[in-house]
């Protein structure tokens, strides 16, 4: 029963800790597919991050707290369409800026509205997304097996918990059921046939970007709101690049997203459940090499050795209408 | 990286347009500190003179150029051959193992002038080794390089936290480093040049590696101009299908700008490990391999411009030190913001104001842009 319980636990933190890892991959998947290569997920959760917990510090609420990282969030998305749509600028070079924009002015900006050494004031009770009880949790949380696996993995995750994974069957249905989906894939991968056919490949790619930054934004509120009680500095460490790797192990689909964050999440949950204890067969396992192996994994894809990762077509190249 | 715009005179192409590119990224910055409540005249003041104001602030600022120019020679090296190389970041801190290796190794029986070429060297493998795998991986497998790259800068980072917190760390010891190297592998300093021009400096970390980044400045400008390599790579890195046809080996030229870039960004570590905490610590690299990202943008990919830009960014991170003493509301953290927005602006928008000042100069002088040349072709 103590290794049930045990499983139980790292689950559920798997499952907390790929939530933001799946909003950033959903994220970027909308922009992958439109022909934009995104390095700045991690910059625009980051500035989601802060926007969320100062909104909800200062107003009090967490609604208007995630509005604010959504809207910061699209802003900087916003700034990266403008620099590779518009001026057809290095899509990669563009991301990296705002990396840093995002790295620097979230520290900057924090510590000179609240003198906390770049920290937001911690949230109150009404100001962070709280964990949502579902009914019955609590009657059947004795039953073994069922109850353990109702209330903790199903039930006491705050909202957003559930919005990222409704996000996974809805961009499914985006992306290959609807009109927008469709034109969306094919502007990242033969944008010349989109423009064609009287659509504005600009438009379209700025649209993707725009469901970009509030994936990003989402992600971002739920690191300072849901995870965390305020925003502490450089608090997504890596988790957009992870989110990138999940990307590309995802081979660019929605629902492969959903498995390879679970993956990331999951490793990641393992090694700070383990931390230091042997594993049977291998022996102790340093956590550094939990932590790289995400990375590693990306790596051994990337080289064709499971499987092949083939990205969108079009992905980095700016759109220049022939004359 | 073809350019759909018309030609410009070269003093606008190299002078001018970079210059409005930073000012417009340095006025952005301006409008943060405004937002901070700052003053960004009195800013700008505070950091040019905590820069070049006193002997000790110069010795610094070459001492932060140094590490700049070779992690901005290694961004640049591969740009040349249209290879982004975010990866410096990674490649300097396996470059700095491999001086650990050297340094623990020698230091108790050699003196400096017999250690510092082996470090150079060890340096230049190590990180050429970790540019290999991502390179070998674009050339024979076709994965991109920006993401092999990203990922080979956390795999770094992750062993030599494994290292630094094991085998590497003296017993006993809580720190996450080496032990502190002995005298002999301290590289001698440089800060006599200066006091020889009268300015007084009580300590600052200035070392010969800065006359070995110049002297790399100088090698890379002879490789990428002057060898028939450097001209294979910059056909590779305008026109792949060109260089394929002209018999250029695709895999090899890849592979060999990858692990020139990663040499010199190996070589990077020398100048704080050897020049100034004679060890190897956690994090010594500390952002500067990205910091090379905006300095060979800057210098728009030549070797005196990235001196140029290198001696600007050490301005910064020196000024940006003084500037946070007297304005506690801005941090060296400033600086990373103008970094983004250097990269911003002279990377991906640079070609923002190109129209007009296209325009500006077709109206005051058309030959400047061609315009007669070809109204001569008659089409």
């Amino acid at each position: 029963m103590d290794i049930f319980n045990a499983i139980i636990q790292v689950l559920d933190s798997t499952i907390r800790l790929s939530v933001p890892l799946l909003l950033a991959c959903l994220a970027g998947l909308y922009s992958e597919r439109a022909g934009i290569f995104d390095i700045g997920l991690e910059g625009k959760m980051l500035v989601g991050a802060f926007a969320g917990a100062s909104a909800a510090a200062v107003f009090h609420s967490a609604l208007i707290g995630l509005g604010t990282a959504v809207l910061i969030s699209v802003a900087f998305a916003l700034v990266h369409g403008f620099a590779s749509i518009t001026h057809r600028g290095n899509q990669i070079v563009s991301g990296v800026a705002i990396n840093f924009i995002a790295a620097g002015s979230t520290i900057i900006l924090g510590q000179a509205w609240f003198q906390q050494g770049g920290r937001t004031p911690a949230l109150q009770p009404g100001e962070r997304f709280e964990a949502i009880i579902w009914p019955g949790a609590d009657a059947i949380r004795d039953v073994p097996i069922i109850g353990p696996i109702y209330a903790e993995l199903i039930s006491g995750h705050s909202i957003l918990v559930y919005f990222a994974f409704a996000m996974v069957p809805f961009t499914w249905w985006v992306l290959f059921r609807t009109r927008f989906g469709l034109r969306m894939r094919a502007v990242g991968e033969n944008p010349a046939a989109v423009d064609t056919a009287g659509i504005s490949v600009a438009w379209l790619r700025y649209r993707a970007l725009i469901c970009t930054g509030i994936l990003t934004g989402v992600a971002g509120a739920y690191l300072s709101m849901v995870q965390n009680g305020g925003f502490v500095k450089d608090m997504t460490a890596g988790k957009g690049y992870i989110a990138l790797a999940a990307l590309i192990f995802a081979k660019w689909k929605p629902v492969n997203a959903m498995f390879a964050c679970l993956l990331f999440g999951f490793l990641d949950a393992a090694s700070i459940r383990l931390q230091g204890s042997p594993l049977p067969l291998v022996g102790k396992v340093p956590a550094q090499f939990m932590q790289a192996l995400p990375y590693v994994l990306t790596v051994i894809l990337l080289a064709g050795f499971i499987g092949k990762a083939i990205p969108p077509r079009a992905g980095g190249v700016p759109y220049v209408k022939e004359r | 990286m073809s350019t759909p715009y018309a030609k410009l005179p070269a003093w606008a192409d190299y002078g001018l347009i970079p210059l409005i590119n930073l000012s417009v990224a340095f006025i952005v910055a301006g409008f943060v500190v405004m937002l901070v409540g700052e003053n960004p005249f009195r800013a700008a003041v505070i950091l040019i003179e905590g820069a070049f104001g006193k002997g000790t602030g110069i010795a610094f600022t070459l001492f932060y150029a140094t590490t700049f120019i070779f992690t901005g020679l290694s961004v640049a090296v591969a740009a040349h051959c249209s290879l982004f190389n975010i990866g410096t970041e990674g490649q300097a801190y396996i470059g700095g193992l491999g001086i650990a290796l050297v340094c623990l190794s020698f230091d108790s029986v050699l003196p400096w002038w017999a250690i510092f070429p082996m470090a150079i060297v060890a340096a230049a493998a190590f990180g050429a080794l970790w540019g290999l795998i991502p390179a070998y991986l674009q050339a024979k497998r076709g994965s991109h390089i920006v993401i092999t790259t990203i990922m080979f800068n956390f795999i770094a980072a992750s062993a030599m936290v494994y290292l630094l917190v094991g085998p590497l760390k003296p017993a006993g010891s809580q720190a996450p480093q080496t032990r502190n190297f002995l005298a002999g592998a301290e590289l001698p300093k440089l800060n006599w040049v200066i006091e020889l021009f009268g300015a007084k400096i009580r300590s600052a970390p200035l070392n010969i590696c800065f006359l070995l980044a110049l002297v790399m400045a100088f090698l890379v400008w002879l490789l990428i101009w002057r060898t028939r390599l450097g001209y294979e790579m910059r056909t590779y890195g305008h026109s792949p299908k060109a260089a394929r046809y002209a018999g250029i080996s695709e895999t090899r030229i890849i592979i060999t700008a990858m692990m020139i870039s990663g040499a010199l960004a190996g070589m990077m570590a020398l100048n704080p490990v050897m020049g100034d905490q004679h060890n190897v610590a956690i994090d010594f690299v500390s952002g500067a391999g990205y910091v090379g990202i905006a300095v060979a943008l800057m210098g728009r990919l030549h070797p005196v411009g990235v001196v140029l830009a290198a001696i600007l960014f050490g301005m910064l991170y020196q000024g940006g030190a003084e500037l946070a003493f007297e304005m506690p509301a801005i941090s060296r953290d400033m600086i990373v913001i103008i970094q983004g927005l250097v990269i911003l602006f002279a990377g991906a928008l640079e070609h923002m104001f190109r129209p007009y000042i296209q325009a500006l100069f077709a109206s005051v002088s058309p030959k400047s842009v061609g315009m007669q040349a070809i109204k001569g072709t008659g089409a």
